[in-house]
């Protein structure tokens, strides 16, 4: 009974509260964590110890951090090492030290207690600041990629932290070792060992995700049990954060790393799919949770010493992440971002704290002083980002050089015959083909590197999403006869497309796909035309080897023409069987389909008159008796 | 009523004033069909097995182009050297367009006069037409009187009319089975 109570209130909170917050344009994060602070025990006093609610809800993290594992294939992450290690070192580093210093000098702190403080603080919440950047989708922006490597480097940072921790231990006290707090069953060895063990569990994920996981998620999936492949997936995630709890590593890398490792695998989407709920509701969970957290008997009792801690808080990482974005030339907007998004304290800082108080590195008042600013300084975020998204970025006057002019906003409506959706290399060869022939385009791009880069080269280019409807209509849809998209984010993509067909029935779209899945995806949504984006140059560069390797140039020429001809054929073919992808039914039918075309291709309808005797022989005698 | 098939080859199809005409006025008539050659195969990449079976499905051919040195453009050739093959066209095992009509449909900015032994051009329309002559020869079918259409560009709007009527009349005639009874 009370579980089941305690579960209704949260869900009815978060069901009433963020809704309401999203109306009112404050995001979803600040709604979970009003409601949360709202059925506290401070409050309305609904929900007696959240503190119990955190530690599940902390899951969350775990499998947010899961699913961006998944999204982040290894070759890709390789390429983000140096801002994960520079620009996430840096934050690290640069804000530990300023805020251990303020805590020396200002606050009069033991040095040991100044250091303590001042990593603890340096951290911050991946929760928070991934939610916001996820839900405005500016996770894949310049500002988005910056935060997520820092946020990685903390995570990782956590570990050594833990570890010096118990060496900070005021003199003269007994210390607690850290394991006695967790579930850690290899802090009795020594550190070499600890060492060895540890890089062993983390090799024993990346090689048990390659060669174990996937042939155990076939199986399962050959099954046809969805239920068991949710249950797998849920185990898989549990497992591995119970497994780097074990020797002392914090869960949510675990499982980071775990997503990495199938983020190549055929199982990557279903696996998405399926972990993506019990995030969203965990999450949410664990934003109220903190909420619910927020000690407002201590604000009451010293409000002005907490609002300097929080005020101070904010503004030295706010400071510090601005100049080291300027640092790392990230542009001028996404700067502010970047700041706003990681300038709070993280949810491992609460973890941190008790462990800190525990080892007796910091007193109880300073405990449960920080905590209550790290809880406070998390709702400042969600405020803070409104605050840039309403009132800076608009008004935010880039430097010359990376500035977007007030041309750059569509404000006035465009009719040109063709609006192209995303400014990157493909459309812009497209805007250029057309543009020399004297037919005018109205471009949409939202991210600023393209339209400064093109810009000077005389492009009307607009900043703006193009699946925004209301900057479809501005920029001409209802008269355009030709809807261009070529952006990458697939998702908007399938926005855009929805959009045009509900509201602009006659303009036609003609799209760039990524590959042969999402070209067969493509042509299902019934677009007008589309176009793979590496075949075309891929098909040119194998028709010169086969001239390399001796063929003429006509004949290398047709020979790749007549492939494209099938592959089409083929591609489609392919996109037309209603059998699951990767069932049995479905390689049976693409086999007959691949067939097929081969067939196609070795009647060759298209190129066997080259080879035939061009004789000039007459119809048979026979034949030509017959007629007359 | 006969079927008729024009296959249409004009690179520049969009410029041409006559040409433009002509096909308005085929393609106003039931039972035509315009196969616009440019249109369909932009990289001649011609789909001999779709072209054999269009031609198996008409009784009488129509080659519409402009008059390109003395000849068709590049596309239209390239369909006889493809479509037209051993086998198919001509050959002992060939014959399958045996007893078809075909027809030059033609625009030209040369006069009538020009076109004669006496003329720039020393030879007559239907002499330059020789290697079409024969190559219906070869494969079995009847070489009409060909259509042309003289000093295409500069024909005023009336004359123009009338050459569209004319074409129209005789593609009846085609259709009719009029043309060579």
């Amino acid at each position: 009974m009370e579980l089941m109570l305690q579960a209704f209130i949260f869900l009815a909170a978060g069901v009433i509260a963020v809704p309401l917050a999203s109306r009112l344009g404050l995001g979803s994060v600040l709604g979970y964590l009003i409601a949360g602070a709202l059925i506290g025990p401070f409050a309305l006093g609904f929900v007696k110890n959240p503190e119990s609610i955190m530690h599940i809800a902390e899951f969350g993290v775990v499998m947010m951090l899961f699913l961006i594992g998944l999204e982040l294939e290894p070759s890709l992450l390789w390429r983000m090492r140096g801002p994960i290690l520079g620009l996430g070192g840096l934050q690290v580093i640069v804000t530990a030290a300023a805020l251990g210093s303020i805590a020396y000098y200002i606050v009069d702190l033991s040095w040991q207690s100044s250091i303590a403080i001042g990593l603890i603080l340096s951290l911050s919440s991946t929760a928070i600041a991934l939610q916001i950047l996820a839900e405005r989708q500016h996770l894949k922006s310049e500002s988005g990629q910056a935060s997520f490597a820092v946020l990685l480097f903390q995570d990782i940072a956590v570990i050594p932290i833990i570890a010096v921790l118990p060496l900070l231990a005021l003199s003269g006290k007994s210390t607690t070792s850290a394991s006695e707090h967790s579930a850690n069953l290899i802090a009795h060895f020594p550190a070499w060992q600890q060492a060895a063990i540890t890089i062993g569990v983390i090799v024993g994920i990346i090689l048990g995700g390659r060669l174990l996981l996937r042939p155990l998620l076939r199986f399962i999936a050959d099954s046809q049990l969805r239920e068991i492949f949710t249950a797998a997936s849920l185990m898989l995630v549990v497992g591995i954060a119970l497994l780097m709890s074990m020797v002392g590593l914090s869960p949510a890398l675990g499982a980071f790393i775990a997503g990495v490792v199938l983020a190549t695998s055929e199982y990557r989407h279903e696996l998405e799919a399926t972990v993506e709920p019990f995030k969203a509701l965990l999450l949410g969970l664990f934003f109220m949770s903190v909420g619910a957290n927020i000690d407002f008997e201590l604000l009451i009792k010293k409000p002005l010493l907490i609002t300097y801690l929080v005020l101070g808080l904010v503004v030295v990482k706010f400071i510090i992440l601005l100049l080291l974005a300027r640092l790392y030339r990230i542009s001028h907007s996404e700067r502010y971002w970047f700041a706003f998004c990681l300038a709070q304290g993280g949810e491992f800082g609460f973890v941190l704290l008790s462990l800190a108080f525990q080892n007796h590195v910091i007193t109880e008042s300073w405990s449960s002083l920080l905590t209550v600013t790290i809880a406070l300084s998390m709702l400042t975020t969600p405020v803070l980002i409104m605050i840039n998204e309403r009132l800076l970025q608009p008004r935010l006057r880039l430097p010359k050089a990376l500035e977007i002019g007030e041309d750059a906003k569509l404000t006035t409506p465009q009719s040109t015959p063709v609006i192209i959706a995303g400014f990157g290399r493909f459309g812009q060869i497209v805007g250029r083909l057309l543009v020399a022939n004297n037919i005018p385009v109205t471009v949409l791009d939202n991210n600023t590197a393209h339209i400064e880069r093109v810009r000077p080269f005389g492009f009307k280019v607009f900043y703006g999403d193009a699946s925004r409807a209301d900057l479809l209509e501005m920029a001409g849809a209802a008269t355009a006869q030709v809807l261009v998209i070529a952006i990458d984010e697939k998702e908007k993509i399938r926005d855009i497309i929805r959009i045009a067909k509900k509201y602009y029935p006659n303009l036609k779209l003609y799209v760039r796909a990524y590959d042969m899945l999402n070209y067969q995806e493509l042509q299902a949504l019934g677009v007008d035309h589309v176009e793979r984006e590496m075949f075309r140059s891929s098909l040119s560069l194998g028709r010169h080897v086969l001239e390399a390797l001796g063929m003429r140039a006509y004949q290398a020429q047709r020979k790749a023409t007549q492939f494209a001809i099938h592959d089409k054929i083929l591609v489609e073919a392919m996109g037309k069987i209603k059998a699951e992808r990767g069932s049995k039914a479905f390689v049976s039918e693409a086999r007959r389909v691949q067939e097929e075309v081969l067939e196609l291709l070795q009647a060759d309808r298209y190129n066997r008159h080259y080879y035939t005797d061009h004789t000039w022989e007459p119809l048979s005698e026979v034949d030509l008796s017959k007629e007359s | 009523m006969q079927r008729v098939l024009i296959l249409l080859a004009h690179p520049a199809f969009e410029r041409s004033r006559v040409q433009s005409y002509l096909v308005d006025a085929a393609q106003s008539l039931e039972g035509v069909f315009v196969h616009d050659l440019y249109q369909e195969y932009p990289d001649f990449m011609i789909d001999v097995m779709r072209e054999q079976g269009l031609l198996m499905e008409h009784e009488v051919i129509v080659f519409q182009h402009p008059f390109y040195w003395y000849s068709a453009p590049a596309l239209l050739k390239e369909w006889m050297d493809v479509v037209l093959e051993h086998g198919f066209g001509y050959g002992s095992r060939g014959g399958a367009l045996k007893g078809k009509y075909l027809m030059s449909a033609i625009s030209t900015g040369g006069s009538a006069a020009s076109y004669q032994s006496t003329g720039v051009n020393h030879f007559t329309i239907r002499q330059l037409l020789t290697p079409f002559e024969q190559t219906a020869n070869l494969c079995g079918m009847h070489y009409l009187e060909p259509f042309v259409v003289h000093e295409a560009d500069r024909l005023s709007e009336k004359q123009l009319a009338q050459q569209t009527d004319r074409y129209r009349t005789s593609l009846l005639a085609l259709q009719r089975g009029d043309a060579w009874s």
